[in-house]
């Protein structure tokens, strides 16, 4: 009887945070679609602001998508340059050594630091190299904030690789190389590419670590050493106006920067279930 | 007897465990021998230790030699993957690659360098899928992915992709233990008509299976060669106490 008083506490604990969790998904997407899908027009989707737009008048966002693609596609793509080497290297080499747990204990550390942190450390590297506010800066401040949640997103992955799979491998004669590069990567694409969307995701969304590094402009950006828009950072200065309506395009540039990463996601989906045809079960 | 492999003096410990006890073997060259003993008593372990498998476990630690014609595989200057190409492994369960069917085979061959691409190496992938009987149940789906094959089909073509990198000798680790009957005759078979040409060791716990297939037994009884020979003179005049009591079922 105890028993099943117990269970059916932990199993309503349970539902309640699950509820919790779903419910507030719910909530946000309800308050970005009912307040932001009034405002959405095409001419927001495809023009840039023109004078006065942040006291309601017209122009659009466009800027600012172009900007955060190319920032967080930029970012992402760096991080994966460093961020697959190194996790390889943390599973097939360096395993579980005690040097292997100081890169692991680092690269949590990395991944708890605010992203305003990155902001300013971001901005001295810049003006130590000579570099404004800029797309390029925005890339390489986003890349150092990716690295870590890539890398250790990765690390859990390639923790899982069956180890009869490597065997097999390491069987016919392949190298440790050989094996992740040809064996383990086809094997667990899947989930390399669920840890890259989880670091696209994160870059995309951030505002604080932009602010400074990327800048912002009503310009499209056109150069790596100009400053750059991006969506975070539109939704926070049209938010920040006393117009209704300039607010009102807050919420439904919210939305825009929802329906990509919901579309960058279910794209990468699509994408890994066609790569994982030959995944072994 | 013309030795193919020769063990000296090995002693194998897992952290604390002494797996492997003074062990001094020699395998006849292209016969079958078949490594069999209890549960537990290391003949995993004395097969790991020829295709050097045993340093892929960290606690494992290993003294003695293991000489492959007449070469120490664990001498410093000898390249891992070398003494692995030269022995093929067919693993309790078989554990295709995340590639199609082709691919399973073609990998060996790439990686080895022995063939690329093109017709020579569609030729050797048909070759090698022949030798392991599995062509004519998959020519005409090469590309599909090798997870959709039976286990008993997967067994065959990792066969046949450890064919495919030219080895001298094929380990075998339990390969029918996980199989359907017919699907291990099947690999019985092919392990027989193998053994003119590559120096087989097999383990294996089923006795029947040892007595259908052996040229040339070893008892292993915890850690220690109890007894080894000619497969028949073993079968039917043992001459330990302790082989006389396992081959009547007493273990």
């Amino acid at each position: 009887m105890n028993k099943r008083l117990v269970e059916n506490i932990f199993k309503g604990l349970m539902l309640f945070s699950f509820a919790l969790v779903a419910g507030s998904l719910a909530f946000i997407m309800l308050v970005i679609l009912v307040k932001g899908l009034p405002a959405l027009t095409l001419e927001m989707l495809i023009t840039t602001p023109k004078g006065g737009f942040y006291m309601g008048k017209e122009g659009g966002i466009l800027n600012a998508i172009v900007g955060s693609l190319y920032l967080a596609i930029g970012a992402t793509l760096l991080s994966i340059i460093f961020s697959l080497p190194l996790s390889l290297y943390l599973q097939t080499y360096a395993r579980r050594s005690a040097w292997a747990n100081v890169v692991r204990l680092a690269l949590d550390v990395l991944w708890g630091i605010p992203s305003i942190v990155y902001g300013a450390f971001g901005f001295t590297l810049m003006l130590a190299i000579g570099l404004r506010a800029s797309l390029l800066g925005g890339i390489i401040t986003l890349t150092l904030l990716e690295i870590p949640i890539m890398t250790r997103a990765m690390d859990e992955v390639l923790r899982m690789a069956p180890p009869d799979l490597e065997q097999a491998s390491f069987a016919l004669g392949s190298t440790r190389l050989e094996t992740s590069w040809k064996v383990v990567i086809r094997q667990m694409l899947p989930g390399i590419i669920t840890a890259i969307l989880l670091a696209f995701g994160r870059a995309i969304g951030d505002a604080a670590s932009v602010l400074f590094t990327a800048g912002y402009t009503d310009r499209m950006p056109t150069s790596l050493l100009r400053p750059v828009a991006s969506l975070p950072l539109a939704v926070f200065f049209q938010l920040g106006t006393p117009f209704p309506e300039v607010q009102q395009r807050a919420y439904a540039s919210a939305l825009v920067l929802t329906v990509i990463v919901l579309i960058i996601s279910l794209g990468s989906r699509w994408l890994a279930g066609r790569l994982s045809k030959y995944t072994i079960k | 007897m013309d030795a193919h492999i020769q063990i000296r003096n090995l002693n194998a410990h897992y952290g604390s465990g002494h797996a492997l006890k003074d062990v001094n073997l020699d395998i006849p060259k292209h016969q079958i021998t078949v490594i069999m003993g209890p549960s537990g008593c290391g003949k995993t372990t004395l097969l790991k230790s020829i295709n050097r498998f045993l340093e892929l476990y960290d606690d494992a630690h290993l003294t003695g030699e293991v000489l492959i014609d007449g070469e120490d595989i664990y001498a410093p200057t000898v390249d891992v993957t070398e003494i692995r190409k030269k022995t093929g492994l067919l693993a309790q369960r078989p554990y295709p690659l995340p590639m199609s069917i082709y691919d399973n085979v073609a990998y060996g061959l790439r990686i080895h360098g022995i063939c690329r691409r093109g017709r020579s190496l569609d030729q050797k992938v048909q070759h090698y899928l022949e030798v392991a009987g599995l062509w004519e149940e998959v020519k005409d789906r090469l590309h599909a992915p090798a997870t959709g094959l039976s286990i008993g089909q997967q067994q065959r073509l990792c066969l046949a992709r450890g064919l495919a990198i030219e080895p001298e000798i094929i380990l075998g680790d339990e390969p029918t233990s996980a199989l359907d009957p017919i699907s291990a005759q099947n690999i019985e078979k092919r392990l027989m008509d193998l053994k003119g040409q590559y120096t087989i060791v097999l383990v294996t716990h089923i006795l029947r299976q040892a007595k259908r297939l052996a040229d040339y037994v070893v008892f292993m009884y915890l850690g220690e060669v109890v007894e080894h020979g000619l497969a028949h003179e073993v079968f039917e005049h043992p001459q330990q106490e302790r082989t006389r009591a396992y081959l009547e079922g007493q273990f």
